[in-house]
């Protein structure tokens, strides 16, 4: 929604700029010869190509002679045509616009200045551009690298929340700004990786398989299989047909999952991203999400194979960690930016949070409902119950019960096997028990 | 109407024009791109902006048939691309029992050719057709699953398809494909590489007033203003689901049909239900929010006309 119309402006308005460059410094492309130049031209598509990848975007080899067909298909009489033109080549994803656009307006006003600056290419067009959208991960990412490394709060793991502090987290006392602060993981050992494996490996989410649309041969199968029944027939000559028959497939329903990030999640932070970086390597369709202060999708950072390169990653990219939860906020967020993306075939949702907000569950029932509404099934998880007459006192815990089909409870989650455990919980069981909860919270 | 291809952007844009279709220049050029280049255009955007539209007016102002694949969970190639007509399959086995002069070797070779085959969507794109090649329009391959796409790999790269009893078939002249996309779920890279790729946003006013003119031209101008500029302001609103181009119009033609000629709040919240589909959308806008936004549009109109 940012392109469009405002673009198209800013396109003629940068089309007058650059034409009165290239009169008075003889250094600006000239490009609008055309054919005449097609070399240089070739050539400086090629250049833009590699700093778009640099960029982030996926530009292949590929690409670029297709981009150097294409533009000589609508012929580069009109900036404007020239932008569209690289754009519907390079560009593949709704969210690359913002990074090609920055990219093109500094490219091809001077290429020439490009080589000697490469590398500051996104940081300067950054404060060119005034419009560009602050939450960009892409240009972020390039832009934090350039600028060195900021110290980052230093957030110490050693000085874990102590029982007291918990204590206080159940008795809704927590915190109420949002931190920013990059979070320093240990490592994993390699005794922990193991059980990591073997806790996900007898893993058995409460999620049952659900039929597919497609088929697969199978001798008790209801349907009768007519394309392998008419071919075997023919094999014999047509004078006798075994019935070959054939069923649905079932499969996993896709995955999303929600997870709670602040203050008084903290400590079970690392084993949670361990969690679930072995949970999407293990299945396809799982998508994830943090959640404290604001909502960040980390599925792509997940699918890195190295665990410790995964967690070192996301904790870079991700603010707020350990600050305050607004539950309600990052709910809207996902069901507004993400339901209709991920959860369109049927997911299944883990939500995992304390259900404690800063807000006084400002928002959060009518997102539950919502958010409930668009999923198959929608799980709660909730790791941080101190005794066993837990009761969902919280203001968030109550505005969220209503609206789960199952609410899980562990006490003390310790391990990545106790986390598996709960989830693989027989789920007849908790039916009885999720009638009792619901009962506690209304 | 028959037109041939266009031959720059200029052109493509007349073509759409022609059939009533008002279009950004970038989607021209997008277009233009993919009929000069024989590659797909992959069309992503919310429900409701013309994706399917632009297929629709692209095969009648181009004279060419329009073949369209409606992609659905589970979608396979029996469904796709082709079947074997099973019933006159088992009648020809019959019949060759019945004569007892057919051997086996025929008898498969003959079961296995055009004759028994039913073609689908996808395989008939890829034969000549009388008017030049069709347009095929694969519409909301979101819906579809992770095979199926893969499965398009082969059909849109090198028009081709393979029956394994027959061989391959392959086009002689490309057909013009069009994807579209509610963006539900991310389509592979895979099969976005081999398109050109354009995301349909929202059109802003100006365009939004000229498509009213066009597809609801009993519509008073000073309604059709007054929709438009009240459409804008709900888009920029935190809702659920914004109304696409689809509702305005559908808003216009019911106004129209109530008489309607300005904006009023009742009649606002009577007919709110053709703009938002969802009931927290309506429930929000409805009353004295609705009320708020009508007097601004009419404070900005009135403005507008003194200058």
């Amino acid at each position: 929604m940012t392109a469009g119309p405002s673009d198209d402006k800013r396109d003629e308005n940068t089309l007058a700029e650059g034409d009165v460059k290239t009169d008075e410094q003889h250094v600006a492309p000239n490009f609008f010869v055309g054919e005449a130049d097609g070399g240089r031209l070739a050539d400086n598509i090629m250049h833009f190509a590699r700093v778009l990848r640099r960029a982030g975007l996926p530009v292949g080899p590929g690409k670029v002679l297709e981009a150097v067909k294409a533009v000589s298909a609508v012929g580069v009489s009109s900036r404007k045509d020239f932008y569209w033109t690289l754009h519907a080549v390079f560009v593949n994803r709704r969210d690359q616009r913002e990074v090609f656009d920055q990219a093109f307006h500094f490219f091809w006003r001077n290429p020439n200045l490009l080589e000697k600056m490469m590398g500051m290419m996104l940081p300067s067009t950054k404060m060119d551009e005034a419009a560009a959208p602050p939450k960009d991960e892409m240009s972020r990412r390039v832009a934090d690298a350039l600028a060195g490394d900021k110290p980052g709060d230093e957030q110490d793991e050693a000085s874990e929340p102590d029982e007291d502090l918990i204590e206080m987290d159940a008795t809704l006392t927590f915190s109420r700004d949002e931190v920013l602060s990059e979070k320093d993981f240990e490592k994993m050992s390699s005794a922990e990786l193991a059980e990591a494996r073997s806790a996900i490996q007898k893993l058995t989410l409460p999620i049952r398989q659900v039929p597919n649309r497609r088929f697969q041969p199978h001798p008790q199968g209801r349907r009768v299989d007519m394309r392998a029944t008419l071919r075997e027939a023919a094999r014999f000559g047509g004078d006798l047909a075994a019935l070959k028959r054939r069923k649905h497939t079932r499969r996993p329903p896709p995955l999303v999952v929600l997870c709670d990030i602040s203050g008084s999640m903290d400590r079970y932070a690392r084993m949670l991203l361990h969690f679930m970086h072995a949970l999407t390597n293990d299945r396809d369709r799982v998508h994830t999400f943090l959640f404290g202060t604001r909502l960040t999708n980390i599925t792509r950072y997940l699918r890195y194979k190295d665990p410790d390169a995964a967690v070192d990653t996301i904790s870079e990219a991700v603010e707020d960690w350990s600050g305050g939860t607004r539950i309600g906020h990052a709910l809207h967020d996902f069901n507004v930016n993400w339901s209709r993306r991920v959860l369109g075939q049927g997911a299944v949702v883990i939500l995992i949070t304390d259900g404690l907000d800063r807000e006084g569950a400002e928002g959060v029932a009518e997102e539950m409902e919502r958010l409930h509404k668009s999923c198959r099934r929608l799980i709660w998880l909730n790791p941080l119950l101190r005794y066993d007459a837990y009761e969902p006192r919280a203001a968030g815990a109550r505005a969220m019960m209503p609206h789960v089909d199952e609410f899980r409870a562990v006490h003390n989650l310790g391990s990545l096997a106790e986390l598996a455990e709960a989830l693989g919980k027989d789920a007849s069981l908790s039916r009885r028990e999720m009638a009792r909860w619901r009962a506690a919270a209304a | 109407m028959t037109n041939s291809l266009p031959k720059n952007v200029d052109d493509t844009m007349t073509l759409l024009g022609e059939g009533n279709y008002v279009a950004d220049r970038s989607l021209a050029t997008a277009l233009f791109l993919s009929l000069e280049l024989k590659r797909p255009l992959f069309l992503e955007g919310e429900a409701g902006v013309g994706k399917t539209e632009i297929a629709k007016v692209l095969s009648n102002t181009l004279g060419r048939d329009l073949i369209r694949l409606q992609c659905y969970e589970g979608l396979d190639v029996s469904a796709a691309v082709y079947e074997w007509n099973y019933a006159r399959q088992m009648l020809e086995i019959r019949m060759a029992e019945a004569s007892g002069g057919a051997d086996r070797q025929t008898l498969e070779s003959e079961l296995f050719s055009e004759r028994f085959l039913t073609k689908r969507p996808i395989l008939r794109a890829l034969e000549p057709h009388a008017g030049g090649p069709p347009v095929l329009l694969i519409d909301e391959l979101d819906r579809t699953d992770e095979p199926f796409e893969a499965f398009l790999l082969e059909v849109l790269s090198d028009y081709q398809v393979t029956v394994p009893e027959m061989g391959t078939v392959k086009a002689e002249t490309p057909p013009l494909v069009i994807i579209t996309s509610n963006r539900t779920r991310e389509i592979h890279d895979a099969i976005k590489r081999r398109c050109f790729y354009y995301w349909v946003d929202y059109p802003n006013a100006e365009r939004e007033f000229e498509i009213l003119k066009i597809k609801a031209p009993n519509a008073s101008e000073d309604l059709s203003r007054q929709i438009v500029a009240f459409v804008q302001k709900i888009r920029s609103l935190d809702l659920f689901k914004l109304p696409g181009v689809a509702e305005t119009i559908d808003w216009a033609q019911a106004l129209t049909q109530l008489d309607r000629l300005t904006l009023d709040p009742d009649t606002i919240n009577d007919t709110l239900g053709t703009l938002l589909k969802y009931q927290d959308d309506i429930a929000k806008i409805q009353g004295s929010e609705a009320a708020r936004i009508l007097d601004e549009v009419k404070a900005e109109m009135s403005q507008k006309e003194s200058v």
